[in-house]
């Protein structure tokens, strides 16, 4: 277990050198940097010395260098959008992404484990088929348009709902203790409903694929044979078994919790780490876009590594190897 | 052998129509410069047919510029598709000569490509090519193709190094072996041949799922733009003004999303009928593929 662990540790930082060297070489490849855009009122010197300044001037493997040492040490640059260091900007919206997402996460779990379990159950009944289908169906909605849809029919067609944001961005300063919060409720769910649909359908046909490989398995005979209900066949008996997968799923999603969906929160106006990576490409604002690259690979990597442990903690097989 | 008209009949309703409709959505959009009534661009009356609603006369309605929006759905829908079904084409080439040779190799070439590959994957690919396509901005339609081509095979890589390793252990490879033939006769004639059907099967499914990640990237302004402006495109532009003129926003979307539940629709019913055994584990693609390396590497 602990030798898998260092294993997996080791495997990690690989990953998360590569991916840094990767962020590096796009910038560098990339036409242009921070300081070519257009102004009347930069002369070439100023433009000379400002790029000295942030040491574009020196050769590249010094630069890729010091891009190493200071992502090492937490330094990821200064955001020129924001006019503070990168590591505070997505300090300051990662709580918006981790609120909608911590939420929307647990919501589609909860509701897609139960589904599974439920379509499996009765797969051979109409409800079953019916569940299946339904997923299926909402399995295959991309993302910002189910986002609009709802946007239209809630915000323009029958508008009880607020169209973007986080609160109400005249009067929530004004507002007692409870219409503050019921103003936040508001505009949390939208976003929290497209979310939880899309992943709910995911985790739905995950749970279930996880539990009909499980079905034909030893013990599950086992168990119909010494007459235990077909509900606790799968509710039960399956189930545990179809958990482990899940592991792999979560550690999948972790990713999604810190790094938010982009397009939802774009459509949905929802400031989290999503919207700040694309207003900062609108502005091509360097250091913040592979900061976001980086975090965001570095969240994928931690996810598996996470899951990997996991995995090897719920399941022997994998651990007395 | 059997006919395939006979197959198809096999097949469960759903499926059929579901396939009927692709075909129909191909059809339409590759015939689009014949069958459109008229240029995707062309801006038929600015005055007088601005924003109208779906009519006999413009059935999907026009839009801010009164360019008809049929043949504006047609014709995106014919960028769309010709985008996604090139880029998966592109990855399924790379992905498959990277498994191939990971496979064939062996040994240290092995473990380091699969290493890399590790990276990544890593990377979430959507931020990945927003960062491409913001720092390149404006990125040419054949350019864009190359990106989502070139960002998508990572799954294809695994899958071919899989069925090849299979494959490879098979006593006709080691009488060619032994016959004298190099890794390169043994990786083409050989294993290829053998990896084949499963990346012909990925590769036609992941077109739909690559069709939502163009008209993404497109609907956050930075995949396919005018002229060749793709549904997502149209979505987008359709999305701006959308309150009054819903059919903008509605006619695009429909389509992507039509395109998106087929090709799910068949893949599903092709999953389970290419492997039987277990109705559910092969449906996930990517994600059991990872669970399998997970496992497969557990054992």
């Amino acid at each position: 277990m602990r030798r898998l662990v260092a294993v997996r540790l080791l495997h990690a930082v690989v990953v998360l050198l590569v991916v840094a060297t990767v962020a590096f070489l796009l910038i560098k490849l990339a036409p242009g940097d921070p300081f070519s855009y257009e102004s009347t009122s930069l002369t070439a010197e100023v433009r000379a010395q400002l790029r000295a300044q942030a040491g574009y001037d020196r050769p590249l493997l010094e630069q890729y260098g010091r891009f190493l040492g200071n992502a090492v040490r937490g330094d990821l640059g200064y955001s020129q959008l924001l006019r503070v260091p990168v590591t505070k900007a997505i300090a300051s919206r990662l709580p918006n992404t981790l609120l909608l997402m911590s939420l929307a996460l647990s919501l589609s779990f909860a509701f897609g484990m139960l589904l599974g379990v439920f379509g499996v159950r009765h797969r051979d009944a109409r409800a079953g088929r019916v569940t299946d289908r339904a997923t299926l169906f909402v399995y295959s909605l991309p993302d910002f348009w189910l986002a609009l849809m709802l946007l239209l029919l809630f915000a323009y067609w029958v508008p009880v709902l607020p169209a973007g944001g986080m609160v109400d961005p005249v009067m929530h300063p004004y507002m007692g203790p409870a219409e503050a919060l019921w103003d936040r409720l508001k505009h949390l769910i939208l976003p929290l409903t497209t979310l939880t649909l899309l992943l709910t359908a995911y985790i739905v046909r995950y749970q279930r694929a996880a539990l009909l490989e499980a079905l034909p398995a030893d013990y599950v005979r086992t168990a119909r044979a010494k007459g235990v209900s077909e509900g606790a066949v799968i509710g039960r008996h399956a189930f545990r078994n179809a958990l482990l997968p899940m592991i792999t799923l979560a550690g999948l999603a972790f990713p999604l919790l810190l790094g938010g969906a982009v397009f939802v929160e774009k459509v949905f106006s929802w400031p989290g780490m999503g919207m700040l990576v694309l207003t900062a490409i609108s502005v091509r604002d360097y250091p913040l876009i592979m900061a976001a690259v980086m975090v965001a690979a570095a969240m994928v990597t931690l996810g598996n590594l996470l899951a990997d442990i996991a995995y090897a903690w719920a399941d022997p097989r994998i651990r007395t190897r | 052998m059997t006919s395939a008209r006979a197959r198809f009949g096999r097949l469960d309703a759903g499926t059929r129509v579901a396939l009927v409709v692709l075909v129909v959505i191909y059809l339409a959009a590759f015939l689009a410069p014949v069958i459109a009534p008229y240029g995707p661009t062309e801006q038929l009356d600015i005055v007088g047919l601005k924003n109208q609603a779906p009519s006999f006369a413009h059935p999907f309605g026009t839009d801010r510029f009164s360019r008809d929006l049929l043949s504006r759905v047609l014709y995106g829908t014919l960028v769309s598709l010709s985008v996604a079904t090139l880029a998966v084409l592109v990855s399924a080439v790379v992905g498959t000569l990277y498994g191939l040779v990971a496979a064939t190799a062996g040994g240290v070439v092995d473990v380091v490509l699969m290493r890399a590959l590790d990276a990544l994957l890593s990377i979430p690919r959507v931020l990945l090519l927003i960062a491409i396509l913001a720092l390149w901005d404006p990125v040419p339609l054949w350019m864009l193709v190359v990106l989502l081509g070139i960002t998508g095979w990572f799954e294809v890589a695994r899958l071919v190094r899989a069925e090849a390793l299979a494959a490879r252990e098979r006593e006709y490879v080691a009488a060619a072996r032994s016959l004298g033939a190099t890794g390169v006769r043994i990786m083409f004639r050989h294993l290829l041949p053998n990896v084949l059907a499963p990346v012909i099967v990925t590769t036609a499914l992941n077109v739909g799922n690559v069709i939502v990640l163009e008209a993404g990237l497109s609907f956050v302004g930075i995949g396919a733009r005018e002229p060749a402006a793709s549904l997502g495109t149209m979505f987008q532009d359709g999305t701006e003004a959308f309150a009054g003129t819903w059919w903008g926003a509605l006619f695009p979307g429909g389509v992507i999303v039509t395109i998106v539940l087929c090709f799910n629709v068949v893949g599903d019913a092709l999953r389970s009928s290419l492997d039987p055994r277990q109705l559910g584990a092969a449906r996930l693609g990517t994600h059991t593929a990872h669970l399998r390396v997970a496992s497969a590497t557990a054992e």
